[in-house]
């Protein structure tokens, strides 16, 4: 390892970093503004000025940039020296020339990395007394509040909403000093990821939109670490509260998982923790629990636990926890996994192809790091959104290597590299059932219905392996994509196959699956990705349950007297008529949610749920990683984690191995013991006896306000804060105040590093793992020394039929999740119902754009408007999923129009 | 001895001194402007509220007895949706005031704040909110900040130029 000198001291640095990265991996300060880690150096702003010299005689010295400078064996340099300093001071000096008067109304404040950057270099007083450029700010839609007098001009967010994200609608105007970063005209920005910009800019130009309407400094949130509810990824979040609402999301880093970004889902979709649909308190008849008789609440519940005749029905957007303690409550065999039909096929699929194959499923980063992707069947960016943004990386990892080989230049030499690049693309193909947004960027990508997709993930693995058996009837043209698709994955080092619930078919997945297999067998390090719908859809299925549609069987047949749904709406997992035959069948109802909903409605009693914000617990994503949330606040209302209800309830009826569980460290203990394949799940956290120096970690900066006024208003005296028995985290702000545990970090802060970039401090090095290890642990490992045998029933070719129509899903970032719809931003960006037709159908069927089309299904009419579009293989249509309002149709299926 | 005749002769002299005590509460004590004591929101010279709600008072207040939620208005003025100081515990220190970028918050010469129960020492907005500039005069945040608000676009605050024209290549 090469050896520095920096101020007459020498340290030990990476090979190949420049040397900001490496002033900063050593913890040394050093500011910065355009350089990111995620993006690379650039060379723009100026700010990362040090001191080189020749040798240990040169005193004079050059000035240049660091974020510029490869690591040099026995090179010497100075943060410290005189004129580099003057230099960096000025150099803020001269951005500061027209800086707006703004810190006091800026949303950036308190969190700006030009403040911290302005105190670190020591500039203090304005000596710049002529007059200001100005700019006029444009409404970029309801995530990001723009105002450009605050820009510094680093580039760094058109570096990401562009080069790094694939935007198109953000750009850089203008000429000189006068260089304007915004959109060409007003108008929402469109990429899935543009939330970004808020952590990536480093001023007060971007800034989040959902925060500015209840407004809180950094300072004064109550935060804690977190896993994203919006989808199955499990990224990594920090979640803020004050005076009882969740205020903001922002990123926490994860270098396994989801890196430095969010998508703009799990940035924005918090706010239905907010919503004035909350179940807040526990509910008999509808009526307040309190008025019910003056019969304790756990007293109604249990009275209606009749043995053998009482149900539980489980959540994949509630923790591991609940679920495992309502199995439990009710016994395995009362325990119903409430997904539908469709998705609990495709995860247990996608469960048992990880767990028995060769094939590791890749991380979020492992996937950003593939060579060759291929993505059966999904449309990424909206059924598993950062996994979009992974693959946008992919496709550069051939291309930079190829580049960097030429002009022999590090990787973080970004705009040097981009240049040499230019718009080459590394092999990814797509085959979709219609055009999604990384065609762009795709090398082949076609459009068919999902078993024909099928065919082709088969085609592609006999062309692997010859003990596949062989697809007949192909079509020239498939026979084509097949050829070319094996090739290229032939020759791969680490290929990614991605397919998942987004397809909707079993047999995708399963073609997926042998086309990993066979690259495996070929030594390839193939890499599998299946999506999954939810937040905890793999913990659930890990869980293990019967069908839901055997619950509604069951009570057709007055098996069943009560239900308990956990953190479900039924009548988005059933279809209307299974789920009315479904409650009209039982006695009660015992609902555990956040919101009214139609479940709800019919629910006898209703138990008031905490959100992720009001509860701690497990999460298991995609890949099968395991990772605890934190609860955020202590909700002043009866609001509990549905797993303290349940062992509430289960202590009030005398259950035998449920009454001696109290806490969540009980909890996840018996998890692990009781359940081998939650094995690991107790090391996810430190437990709630973990204390540092004595102390546990407070979830509130030291300089958190109001503590003595915020409920002076109800009463003078403070109440005593809230103690956190679970974990060994506190909802104060007394406690250690040095770096915690990286799977317990509450806020990244650092001295003089207030900003989101004081994550630097947290990792071994600039963009590597947090300092002990990344957070969460992966349940699933690939049977590498097994060998299962791959799948041959190659399904049939799709063909149109006559009146008839194939329904394929159709998954939309915004709208298809339940919960992040309650944001009123994202509810602005969902679609409207419709129904996705081909023209030649939309001819067959005399209909034309926006044109009600009428079918049926179940006992249930759909008439829907429809949009046509030509991607999609004639015979199909989409419908979208998951909207609110839309009964469920099942999808794939065959309908008659 | 010498020093006991010598301190009795000087407490006699004492007096024919002038008194220093005052006749409070008959007889008010003059307080110089800057005396620290009753905090109150001030108004600019426009009659806007001053407090934009930043939060810097209440993050600089030892005793944390400041809470207050910012919000925005029609115009784009921010201001506290409510402000809340907790005189039963403020120690009168005026850090919120030195820490206050827009002379909102002001420390006055008004000690007279006595409750006979504690709870009446919780001020809110309404009776922190005086019709005063108070003791910066002629001091307009909004005028010298370079967000825009309703009356005056980019460019109109001192020291600004006319908004870029992003479509202009001169130079
Ligand atoms: S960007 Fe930073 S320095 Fe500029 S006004 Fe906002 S908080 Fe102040
Ligand atoms: S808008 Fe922000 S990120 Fe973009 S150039 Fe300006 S300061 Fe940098
Ligand atoms: S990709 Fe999924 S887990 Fe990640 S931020 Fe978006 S919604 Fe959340
Ligand atoms: S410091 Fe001044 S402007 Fe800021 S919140 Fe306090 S009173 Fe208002
Ligand atoms: S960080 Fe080095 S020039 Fe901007």
């Amino acid at each position: 390892m090469p050896i520095i000198n920096i101020d007459n001291k020498n340290y030990e640095v990476k090979e190949g970093k420049n040397l900001l990265e490496a002033c900063l991996s050593l913890g040394l300060n050093l500011p910065y503004f355009c350089w990111h880690p995620a993006l690379g150096a650039v060379g723009a702003c100026r700010q990362c000025a040090v001191k080189v010299f020749k040798d240990a005689d040169d005193t004079k010295g050059r000035i240049i940039m660091s974020c510029m400078e490869p690591v040099k064996d026995q090179l010497r340099m100075s943060i410290d020296d005189k004129d580099a300093r003057n230099f960096r001071e000025h150099v803020i000096g001269w951005l500061m020339t027209n800086h707006p008067h703004d810190c006091a109304v800026c949303d950036e404040g308190g969190a700006c990395h030009l403040q911290d950057m302005t105190v670190m270099t020591g500039h203090s007083y304005r000596d710049y007394h002529f007059t200001k450029r100005t700019y006029n700010n444009q409404y970029l839609g309801p995530f990001l509040n723009h105002e450009m007098n605050r820009c510094i001009q680093c580039y760094r967010c058109v570096r990401f909403y562009k080069d790094f994200a694939g935007g198109k609608d953000l750009d850089v105007f203008a000429a000189h000093n006068h260089v304007y970063f915004g959109r060409q005209q007003d108008g929402i920005l469109e990429s899935e990821f543009s939330g970004n910009l808020a952590e990536i800019c480093p001023t007060g130009v971007f800034t989040d939109k959902t925060l500015k309407q209840h407004y809180t400094r950094k300072w004064d949130l109550t935060s804690a670490a977190s896993v994203c509810q919006g989808c199955g990824l499990g990224c990594n979040i920090l979640a803020g509260e004050r005076y009882g609402a969740v205020r903001q999301i922002t990123n926490r880093f994860n270098a396994a998982v989801n890196g430095y970004f969010l998508c703009d889902r799990g940035r924005y979709g918090y706010e239905f923790v907010n919503s004035d649909q909350r179940i807040k308190t526990p509910m008999v008849h509808h009526g307040p629990a309190e008025q019910s008789n003056g019969i304790p609440i756990l007293e109604h519940v249990h009275h209606r636990i009749v043995p053998g005749k009482t149900i539980g029905i489980g959540s994949p957007r509630a923790s591991l926890e609940s679920n495992t303690v309502l199995k439990e409550l009710v016994g395995a065999d009362n325990f119903y996994l409430g997904v539908s039909a469709a998705d609990h096929d495709l995860v247990s699929l996608s469960l048992r192809l990880l767990r028995q194959g060769p094939v590791r499923a890749a991380s979020l980063q492992d996937a950003a790091a593939a060579d060759v992707v291929l993505i059966l069947g999904e449309d990424v960016t909206n059924t598993a959104p950062m996994l979009a943004l992974s693959v946008r990386q992919a496709v550069r990892r051939i291309p930079v290597a190829a580049a960097q080989q030429q002009v022999h230049l590090a990787a973080w030499q970004d705009a040097a590299i981009r240049e040499a690049v230019q718009d080459d693309k590394g092999p990814l193909f797509i085959l979709s059932v219609q055009e999604t947004k990384l065609d762009e960027i795709a090398q082949g990508a076609w459009h068919t219905a999902p078993d024909n997709i099928a065919r082709i993930g088969y085609a592609v693995s006999h062309l692997l392996n010859d003990t596949i058996p062989e697809v007949t009837g192909m079509s020239e043209q498939g026979r084509d994509i097949a050829a070319t698709i094996a090739k290229t994955l032939k020759s791969a080092a680490h290929p990614l196959i991605i397919a998942g619930y987004g397809g909707g078919s079993e047999a995708i997945l399963k073609s997926a699956a042998n086309v990993a297999w066979a690259l495996h067998d070929l030594g390839i390090d193939a890499m599998l990705s299946f999506t999954v719908p939810e937040c905890n859809s793999m913990g659930l299925e890990m869980l293990d349950g019967h069908r839901l549609e055997s619950a509604v069987e069951r009570a057709l047949n007055n098996g069943v007297d009560t239900a308990i749904v956990l953190e479900n709406d039924l009548y988005r997992r059933l279809n209307q008529h299974s789920a009315d035959l479904f409650f009209s069948n039982i006695k009660s109802v015992i609902l555990l949610d956040h919101l009214y909903n139609i479940t709800a409605e019919k629910a006898t009693i209703i138990l008031p749920a905490g959100t992720f914000a009001e509860s701690d617990g497990t999460l298991v994503n995609n890949e099968g990683r395991a990772q605890r949330f934190f609860q955020v606040f202590a909700p002043a209302t009866a609001v509990q984690e549905s797993w303290r209800w349940l062992l509430q309830v289960a202590a009030a009826s005398g259950h035998t191995t449920l009454s001696s569980l109290q806490h969540l460290d009980d909890v996840v203990k018996y998890i692990a013991a009781t359940y081998p394949q939650f094995d690991g799940i107790t090391t996810l956290t430190p437990d709630a006896h973990f204390r540092l120096a004595g102390q546990k970690v407070p979830r509130e900066p030291h300089r958190y306000s109001g503590r003595t006024a915020m409920l002076a208003n109800k009463n003078v005296s403070e109440p005593k804060p809230a103690e956190d028995e679970d974990t060994a985290l506190s909802f104060t702000m007394e406690g250690y105040r040095g770096e915690p545990p990286s799977s317990m970090i509450p806020f990244f802060w650092q001295p003089g590093w207030n900003s989101v970039q004081a994550v630097n401090k947290y990792q071994v090095e600039t963009g590597g793992p947090l300092h002990d290890g990344n957070a969460g642990k992966r349940l699933i490992e690939p049977n590498v020394n097994g060998h299962t045998p791959f799948y041959t029933e190659v399904p049939e070719p799709y063909l149109p039929l006559k009146e008839h129509l194939l329904l394929v899903p159709c998954y939309h970032i915004f709208g298809s999740e339940e919960l992040s719809i309650h944001t009123p931003g994202i509810a602005a960006r969902m679609p409207a119902p419709y129904l996705l037709l081909h023209s030649e159908d939309a001819k067959r069927f005399q209909v034309t754009e926006g044109h009600l089309l009428h079918f049926m299904d179940n006992g249930h009419h759909y008439t829907l408007p429809v949009i046509i579009n030509d991607t999609l293989q004639q015979g199909v249509a989409g419908i979208p999923v998951g909207l609110p309002g839309m009964q469920i149709a099942e999808a794939p299926q065959l309908i008659k129009v | 001895m010498f020093s006991l005749v010598r301190s009795m002769w000087l407490i006699f002299l004492h007096m024919f001194h002038k008194r220093e005590t005052y006749q409070y509460p008959e007889q008010k004590a003059p307080l110089p402007a800057r005396w620290r004591g009753r905090i109150a929101l001030t108004r600019d010279p426009d009659g806007g509220e001053r407090c934009v709600g930043c939060y810097l008072c209440a993050a600089a207040c030892p005793v944390d007895c400041i809470s207050l939620q910012s919000t925005e208005d029609e115009s784009g003025r921010r201001y506290p949706e409510f402000f809340r100081i907790n005189f039963s515990r403020c120690i009168f220190c005026g850090f919120c005031e030195e820490a206050c970028p827009t002379y909102a918050i002001q420390l006055l010469p008004d000690f007279e704040m006595a409750e006979y129960s504690r709870q009446q020492l919780v001020y809110e907005k309404e009776d922190l909110l005086i019709n005063s500039e108070g003791k910066y005069p002629g001091y307009n945040y909004y005028k010298v900040a370079g967000m825009a608000i309703q009356g005056k676009d980019k460019g109109d605050a001192k020291n600004e130029e006319p908004p870029v024209d992003v479509k202009s290549l001169l130079p």
